[in-house]
């Protein structure tokens, strides 16, 4: 198979489409504007649903929508516009509709700046919205893999009636990479019982997250645990890297596992035994994968471009068995490598 | 002796949540029964709103989805596009649909979406206990106008139908009232039509019913449909706004 | 020959059907249903035309009509 030079921004799009995407609803905002650009040339080529909304509101409403009638159905903005989204997956959540949403992070709070960040982990692995609700959150660190796990998100989504966030930096967004298009198109999808397609020979369907009566909203939160426990049972995904001898341990995801990894490559040339632990997932979180390495003398290293939000986790998942360090930046500044290294030596002495 | 009419089958046999004399009722029962004339109950989906009729999809005998507040344009968007042979309408109120939804009203309208919208005007927020809605009439009393209200602190009432009547997506708008007899059987023919727009493909269609919120404007059942005749029909006059689907 | 049945258990009272009545042959219970209110009850069935004017108003849907 020839891989093909494309945006991050660009693959998770193929991603969704070989994943049998009907619809797609946007709004204009960097750095995630090449995928309302190249899906209202492909959709529309496609005869799929592609509609410019006129907010982020509006078009997470919309993507509620097509959910509800079991289509599949994405948004994608960044930051700023994640915010306005959270309303929508909140009902999602609620009322169990498998929407897929894309947050091609950029710098924060406020409309902070246009280069990639990685500082909304904790709106999206700790509510972000309002009620108690979990999001499946999918965190890409290369351009294959935005392909690949937006492939996967609508199957999870539907799976589980659960929304499902890919947690996307905009570095890899922007970047480009080899990208093989190696899955399937997906083209069939099995009966739900559960969506509104009209009430034709059955019994009439509402999905909703209002439920007033006496303790049938605690059933209902109860219920939703459930389901999120299973989910956290099995949907965990973590890459493991040198972990095996290593005395540190760093914790990374997204663009900055990669940095950390050329760290850790120079770090193992002068000796040092140093690790990674990516989680895949960021919720579920690996943190049995992580606790299962709290070994004595070990130390664990979260290195995040944020002042410190995935540490807190990571720091939950050692409960105090190991010293947890943190290395970050935030407003769009990068760790570098040689930063990394220079922390992972502190650390090895 | 044969009964000649009874409850629709669009309308399930289950008992109402409103208060006595809710307009809510009359609305839902001329939207049911537009449903059944026209055949089409087992291929709808209706969005419901956040406010009283929040409650609609306990109610309608077919497939129904809650939207956030304010929402509903944009998902029964979401559920036309992707099923375009499903018969989609809305059924808003003035906060939902001309407060906090106002920019998916509009743009929902200016895309010419084939729906259709029932909006409820009774001139205040029901569900909250009846505070200033957009469509509050000057100089009325309401939780958060105690002192009438005011065009210099709250602005005026907003005409719905004629703001979207500017638009070039609308197809047909008409505003109807459910305050007496005569004016619900006009107001059941205005719905069927905006149903029977849709079914024939005929693009966005929007029926503004000027209804009745007896408890919370602190009146009788009767003193209310009385002041909508009186009072709120001089500020939102009856008629059709427009029709461009002949 | 016309009629009208009200479902007395759903009904709220409200009175719109009571006015609506061109000839004035609809009024109230005295004794109150289960939800607390004086349930409209048809009391002069000769008058009764079948026009319907108290079924379009009913917010309930609680009228049958019969003619």
């Amino acid at each position: 198979m020839v891989k093909k030079l494309v945006k991050g921004n660009v693959a998770l799009c193929e991603g969704a489409i070989a994943a049998g995407l009907d619809a797609y609803f946007g709004y204009p905002i960097t750095p995630q504007n090449e995928v309302p650009a190249y899906m209202s040339r492909k959709m529309v080529e496609m005869k799929k649903v592609f509609v410019q909304a006129e907010s982020e509101l509006a078009a997470a409403n919309m993507v509620l929508g097509a959910c509800a009638t079991g289509k599949r159905a994405m948004t994608s903005s960044s930051s700023p516009g994640i915010s306005l989204k959270q309303e929508a997956i909140s009902y999602m959540a609620g009322m169990e509709v498998p929407g897929v949403i894309v947050n091609v992070q950029r710098g924060g709070p406020g409309l902070g700046n246009i280069a990639g960040s990685q500082s909304d982990y904790f709106q999206a692995v700790k509510g972000g919205g309002h009620g108690d609700y979990r999001l499946i959150v999918y965190a890409p660190a290369n351009g294959q893999e935005m392909y690949d796990l937006t492939y996967s998100a609508f199957d999870i989504a539907q799976k589980y009636r659960n929304p499902v966030m890919l947690l996307c930096d905009g570095i890899v967004g922007q970047m480009m990479e080899p990208v093989d298009f190696n899955k399937e198109q997906k083209t069939k999808f099995e009966d739900r019982d559960w969506i509104l397609d009209g009430c034709k020979g059955r019994e009439p369907r509402s999905l909703k997250s209002l439920l007033m009566q006496d303790g049938v909203l605690e059933q209902h939160n109860l219920d939703l645990l459930k389901k999120y426990q299973i989910i956290q049972e099995n949907e965990v995904k973590a890459e493991l890297y040198q972990v095996e001898d290593a005395n540190v341990i760093i914790v990374a995801y997204g663009i900055s596992s990669r940095i950390s990894k050329n760290a850790i490559k120079q770090a193992r040339e002068q000796g040092i035994r140093v690790g990674l632990i990516r989680p895949i997932t960021l919720w579920p979180f690996p943190s049995e994968i992580i606790a299962s390495y709290t070994k004595t003398n070990v130390k664990f290293l979260s290195v995040e471009f944020s002042l410190g939000q995935m540490v807190e986790d990571v720091k939950l998942a050692v409960n105090g068995k190991c010293q947890v360090d943190f290395l970050g930046r935030a407003g769009g500044a990068i760790v570098s490598d040689k930063q990394v290294l220079e922390k992972i030596k502190e650390l090895a002495m | 002796m044969e009964k000649i009419l009874s409850r629709p089958k669009a309308l399930k046999d289950f008992p109402l949540s409103y208060c006595p004399g809710c307009g809510h009722g009359i609305v839902h029962r001329l939207v049911a029964q537009a449903i059944d004339d026209l055949g089409i109950r087992e291929r709808t989906i209706a969005v419901a709103p956040v406010g009283c009729a929040v409650f609609a999809y306990n109610y309608f005998n077919f497939d129904t989805t809650e939207a956030p507040h304010g929402r509903p344009p944009a998902v029964a968007t979401g559920i036309k596009r992707t099923n375009p042979d499903k018969i989609v309408f809305t059924y808003q109120g003035d906060g939902d649909l001309a407060a906090i939804g106002t920019a998916e009203t509009i743009h929902c309208a200016n895309r010419g979406e084939n729906i259709t919208v029932i909006f409820i005007n009774n001139a205040n927020y029901g569900m909250t206990g009846g505070q200033m809605a957009p469509t509050t009439l000057l100089g009325q009393v309401t939780e958060t106008t105690p002192f009438g209200r005011d065009p210099l602190r709250e602005g005026y009432p907003i005409n719905v139908c004629e703001l979207l009547a500017g638009l070039k997506g609308t197809k047909y708008i008409e505003r109807v009232s459910v305050c007496d007899a005569p004016n619900v059987m006009k107001a059941g023919k205005a719905i069927k039509k905006a149903f029977q727009n849709q079914v024939e493909g005929r693009g966005y269609s929007f029926i503004e019913v000027v209804s009745h919120c007896p408890v919370d404007w602190g009146k009788t059942p009767l003193e209310a449909t009385k002041w909508v005749k009186d009072e709120m029909l001089k500020i939102f006059p009856l008629g059709i706004i427009k029709d461009e689907t002949k | 020959m016309a009629k009208i049945t009200v479902n007395q258990e759903r009904c709220k009272g409200c009175g719109l059907c009571v006015n609506a009545c061109p000839k004035k042959c609809i009024g109230f219970s005295s004794e109150i249903n289960k939800i607390g209110y004086h349930y409209a009850v048809l009391k002069n069935e000769e008058a009764c035309v079948g026009c319907g004017s108290c079924y379009q108003m009913c917010p309930d849907t609680c009228i049958e009509v019969y003619r």
